[in-house]
């Protein structure tokens, strides 16, 4: 089938639904590709590299979305009056389109894709399980957006991030405070760390405090008993007691921080409002808060979507094109995305969908089929918490239950009284030849005990072939026999002797061998 | 050669053969060690072949030189993974050489004539027990060979009773070896068409068959991985044979050398029960996981694959670098080539080191041995002890042909039947990199959550491939 990637008509909207490398891999699964002329210029990527992997660059708009079987893009289709564009025309009939989609705020895109009959996954909706990973691209669009959070932030916090003691006086850092410790969240936690500055974050699913912590970042600790933790590793709504404790915290908070980064969104809602006008204006002159929320109203009550603002002397940043501003690597990892989405349709690599409903991922994905709405999904079944039992604990050896020590004394008095009985037995009855040999072994086999115990681990190969080699010591009971008057006797010790020449001569050899080796 | 020079001649052998096991102490003195060896049996020898009793030098010539031809020739063919192989089958030749030697005295009358009373049963059990000791060695170590050689399939065989059936066999023994002094004392039992005339032969062949038979059945029992277990324990009842024999022959020599040689391996099959987290007798029961209850968990989760190319990318960007070596690595005869991507890292100024797991491998000591072969620095190959606890300051670990050993349900889920088992921890590092032919388990039979992990990306192929394509992928 055919593959289109039109460029984006967004405003600002900079990156683009594949890159070459990700190109390169579609062909090798059977499809054909094609491009809208300068689709990826915004995200510095010239037509010629795509043409360079066998992309097919189409100059007209209209051409390329007639052409295509399949449309990647990475907005919803829009229609744009401005530039004279109405993608949810342009999309021919019975044709499939992969995006972002956002049915649930959308509805009026779902109704015009409904109208044209297509077929259409949205990438929005993949289930957050971690086979999907691969394919998550709110994860990885949300890791740049939390990076490029404080990076913004940077910009207009006219202060260092990171505290220093110079002969000029003490620079204290930066104290940041991200709310919600998703996959943005912890970007922002990472990207704030590294420049120094002192990280705090909260969350109401208490099961990320690790994830938190292992960043090296204070999680903030509510002192309330309810879980947030909601489906498909999102947060849920929370009783009016809670959010009263968690504002109240926030409000603390906000006279001591320098920035706070608000991340918190629950799915197909707008996003709560945590931070109230009293609080911007409780915060120190300069501050800033990046509202990652802007985009569903905002979780600040002052944030303006798409601008920055200054208010009560604190700068308000609501941009919502984040991704775009790192548009060749956003689009790189979008690609990524949908490349291993687009592997999965396609099982067979020849180049056709193969929209199999009985998989969790596509089924979730698949928001309208052949023009039925099919979203929402039902509910994932397992929530993306982190694995609670870390493999550290080192558990008691299971084949040894433990014991009462009078049990143990008594086991071991048994074991010297069967000791001094065989020993008096074998003194009782034994002869005096006998008791002079077993003296030898006896001492013997403590030597022997001394001098193995010292042998490296290295070497334990080396000492098994050379003790093999010593075993064959054996070979002087043979001589001792072999001029025996009995022919057959000479016989067997002759063969015994041949046996054990064979080990002597082995053994030393494959040592010597195998010790030459071992060089530093 | 007076008695008292042969005596003297023999003190000074023994002395060299415990300086040469004590020269293993470091790689530094152990060849001096080996060579102390080579020089305590030569005068060994030659002090005994010079001594009175000795007239048969004809035998005795040519029966030395085809057998030692024999051994040379199999020392400098044998490529160093088939150690494992050659150790099991030379035990199996000191077993063989006992029971000839047992028979042989057993034949001999003129030895026992001059024995009466108790100093002849000792002498007639020294030959029973011998000829026991032998038996077992030697089939057991065949079995052993074919097994560790992929000649039979090294899953253990695991027949209904069998503990019961081996406690029938024991029985059998120990009534045979009563009817067996019986018969000495009346002349019983003579089997004359096997030139035994003595009295006693009869029992004395069916205990070797039971022996045989014992030996056989109990290394069949022992699966694959427990092999390092059973080598050196098969190492160890070469000795012991060597030292009865000696009781029977009277020879302090024999005494003492088969003493050192059974009590090292006995040393050997304790450590490696231990870093098995499993006890003797249960390894030698065979079998595997039965002294645990409860489902062990299941592993659940998506491995997350990887190809050369990345694995190079990762490789350039850390410094500390662990490679944790298996079995694998012996089967795909990897080693080289490691040893290539070990040099191009360590000159690129990465710190590589190598942790090896006492039980990796099929014998005690089988990685160092296979490492050293393609000329990996001794001094950045490491014990597991001395390593473990650095894995979270190591940056990428590579698994090679490694399952079991680096199993973290080993130490977090006790119904796991390898739980409690110390493994290398190579999931405290920051990515660990896992060859692997297919997503089978190990011999255990175990999942290995490793595989699974967010930091575990598995390199599947045949490990010698793969690390070549990683090494060019390092190159280029």
């Amino acid at each position: 089938m055919k593959i289109g990637i039109p460029k984006e008509i967004y405003p600002g909207e900079k990156r683009v639904a594949t890159t070459p490398e990700a190109a390169e891999q579609l062909i090798k699964l059977g499809f054909s590709v094609s491009i809208e002329s300068e689709a990826g210029l915004a995200a510095n990527i010239p037509d010629e590299a795509y043409q360079a992997v066998g992309v097919e660059v189409i100059a007209n708009r209209n051409d390329l979305w007639q052409q295509s079987d399949i449309i990647l893009k990475v907005r919803a289709p829009m229609h744009r009056p401005a530039m004279d564009i109405n993608e949810y025309e342009l999309l021919p009939e019975n044709g499939y389109l992969i995006s972002f989609i956002w049915p649930a705020q959308n509805e009026f895109t779902m109704k015009r894709l409904v109208a044209k009959n297509a077929t259409v996954l949205a990438m929005d909706c993949i289930p957050r399980i971690s086979r999907a990973q691969k394919m998550d691209a709110l994860s990885s669009m949300a890791n740049i957006i939390g990076y490029r959070a404080i990076v913004e932030a940077s910009q207009y916090f006219k202060r260092f991030f990171t505290g220093q003691i110079t002969a000029a006086g003490k620079i204290p850092p930066a104290k940041v405070l991200v709310i919600g410790a998703g996959v943005a969240g912890l970007a922002a936690i990472g990207a704030a760390k590294s420049m120094g500055a002192i990280v705090r974050a909260f969350d109401t699913r208490p099961e990320v405090k690790e994830q938190i912590e292992s960043m090296d970042a204070e999680f903030l600790m509510l002192d309330f008993k309810e879980d947030g933790s909601g489906t498909g590793g999102y947060a849920k709504t929370m009783s009016p007691e809670f959010i009263a404790a968690e504002m109240a915290l926030f409000a603390e908070q906000a006279k001591e921080v320098d920035i706070i980064v608000t991340t918190a969104l629950i799915p197909g809602k707008p996003a709560p409002k945590l931070i109230t006008e009293d609080m911007v204006a409780s915060m120190k002159p300069g501050s800033v808060i990046v509202d990652l929320a802007a985009e569903q109203g905002g979780n600040c009550e002052l944030t303006e979507q798409n601008k920055q603002v200054v208010k009560h002397d604190v700068t308000i940043i609501g941009f919502t094109d984040l991704p775009s501003r790192l548009a060749n690597q956003s689009s790189q990892l979008y690609a990524t995305n949908l490349r291993h989405l687009l592997t999965e349709l396609c099982p067979k690599k020849d180049g056709l969908l193969n929209i199999n409903m009985d998989d969790e991922v596509i089924r979730g994905a698949t928001v309208i089929k052949e023009g039925k709405v099919t979203w929402p999904a039902p509910a994932p079944t397992i929530s993306a918490k982190p694995v609670a039992k870390k493999p550290e604990a080192i558990i008691k050896k299971p084949d040894q239950p433990e014991q009462s020590t009078s049990s143990i004394i008594i086991k071991q008095l048994i074991t010297a009284l069967t000791c001094g009985l065989v020993l008096f037995g074998v003194g009782a009855f034994a002869p005096e030849s006998f008791m002079a040999h077993f003296t030898v072994f006896v001492l013997a086999c403590f030597v022997g005990y001394q001098v193995i115990w010292n042998v490296t681990p290295a070497l334990h190969t080396p000492l098994m072939s050379v003790t093999n080699a010593i075993s064959g010591i054996i070979v002087i009971g043979a001589i001792l026999q072999v001029s025996a008057t009995t022919g057959i006797v000479s016989i067997l010790a002759g063969l015994a002797i041949l046996i054990a020449s064979i080990n002597i001569a082995g053994g030393f050899l494959v040592t010597r061998r195998m010790l030459d080796m071992f060089r530093k | 050669m007076s008695h008292s020079l042969v005596t003297m001649a023999y003190i000074v052998a023994i002395i060299l053969f415990i300086l040469s096991l004590s020269g293993l102490s470091n790689q530094e003195s152990s060849r001096r060690g080996n060579y102390f060896g080579m020089l305590g049996m030569a005068i060994a020898i030659i002090a005994t072949a010079l001594s009175a009793s000795v007239t048969a030098y004809s035998i005795l010539i040519v029966a030395v030189l085809i057998g030692g031809s024999i051994g040379a020739r199999a020392a400098f063919k044998v490529a160093m993974t088939q150690m494992p192989e050659l150790v099991a089958i030379m035990h199996s030749l000191v077993g063989l050489a006992a029971v000839l030697v047992g028979y042989a005295n057993f034949m001999d009358q003129s030895a026992a004539s001059t024995l009466a009373g108790s100093e002849k049963i000792i002498h007639e059990i020294e030959i029973y027990a011998g000829i026991l000791i032998g038996a077992i060695t030697c089939s057991g170590s065949v079995i052993a060979f074919c097994k560790l050689s992929e000649k039979i399939s090294g899953k253990p065989l695991l027949l209904p009773a069998r503990h019961w059936l081996n406690l029938c066999l024991l029985i059998a023994t120990i009534v045979l070896g009563f009817t067996y002094l019986n018969q000495i004392d009346n002349g019983q039992g003579t089997l004359s068409f096997l030139y035994l005339d003595g009295g006693g032969a009869l029992p004395l062949v069916i205990m070797t068959l039971i022996a045989l038979l014992f030996g056989i059945h109990m290394v069949m029992a022992i699966g694959g991985a427990d092999m390092p277990v059973v080598v050196s324990m098969l190492n160890s009842y070469s000795g012991w044979a060597a030292a009865a024999t000696g009781f029977m022959l009277n020879n302090d020599l024999l005494i003492v050398t088969g003493a050192l040689v059974g009590s090292s391996g006995a040393i050997l099959s304790y450590i490696m029960c231990h870093a098995m987290n499993r006890n003797f007798i249960s390894v030698i029961a065979g079998g595997f996981g039965s002294g645990t209850t409860g489902e062990a968990a299941v592993v659940e989760g998506e491995v997350q694959a990887i190809n050369a190319d990345d694995t190079a990318k990762l490789l350039l960007s850390a410094k500390n670098i662990v490679i944790i070596p298996g079995y694998g690595m012996a089967v795909a005869q990897a080693q080289h080539t490691v040893n290539d991507i070990t040099k191009l890292l360590r000159s690129k100024g990465k710190k590589v080191r190598f942790a090896i797991h006492p039980v990796a491998g099929r014998m005690p000591g089988h990685m160092n041995v296979l490492l050293a072969e393609a000329k990996v620095p001794y001094d950045i190959v490491f014990e597991m002890d001395e390593i473990n606890e650095d894995f979270p300051n190591v940056d990428v670990s590579i698994v090679i042909g490694a399952n079991d050993i680096v199993n973290p349900s080993a130490l977090d889920d006790p119904n796991s039947p390898i739980a409690g088992m110390p493994v290398i921890e190579c999931w405290k590092g920051e990515t660990t990199i896992v060859l692997k032919r297919s997503m089978a388990s190990g011999y255990a039979g175990v999942g290995n959550p490793l595989f699974v992990l967010e930091n575990s990306r598995m390199l599947f192929g045949d490990a010698n491939a793969s690390m070549q394509a990683v090494l060019k992928a390092l190159r280029d």
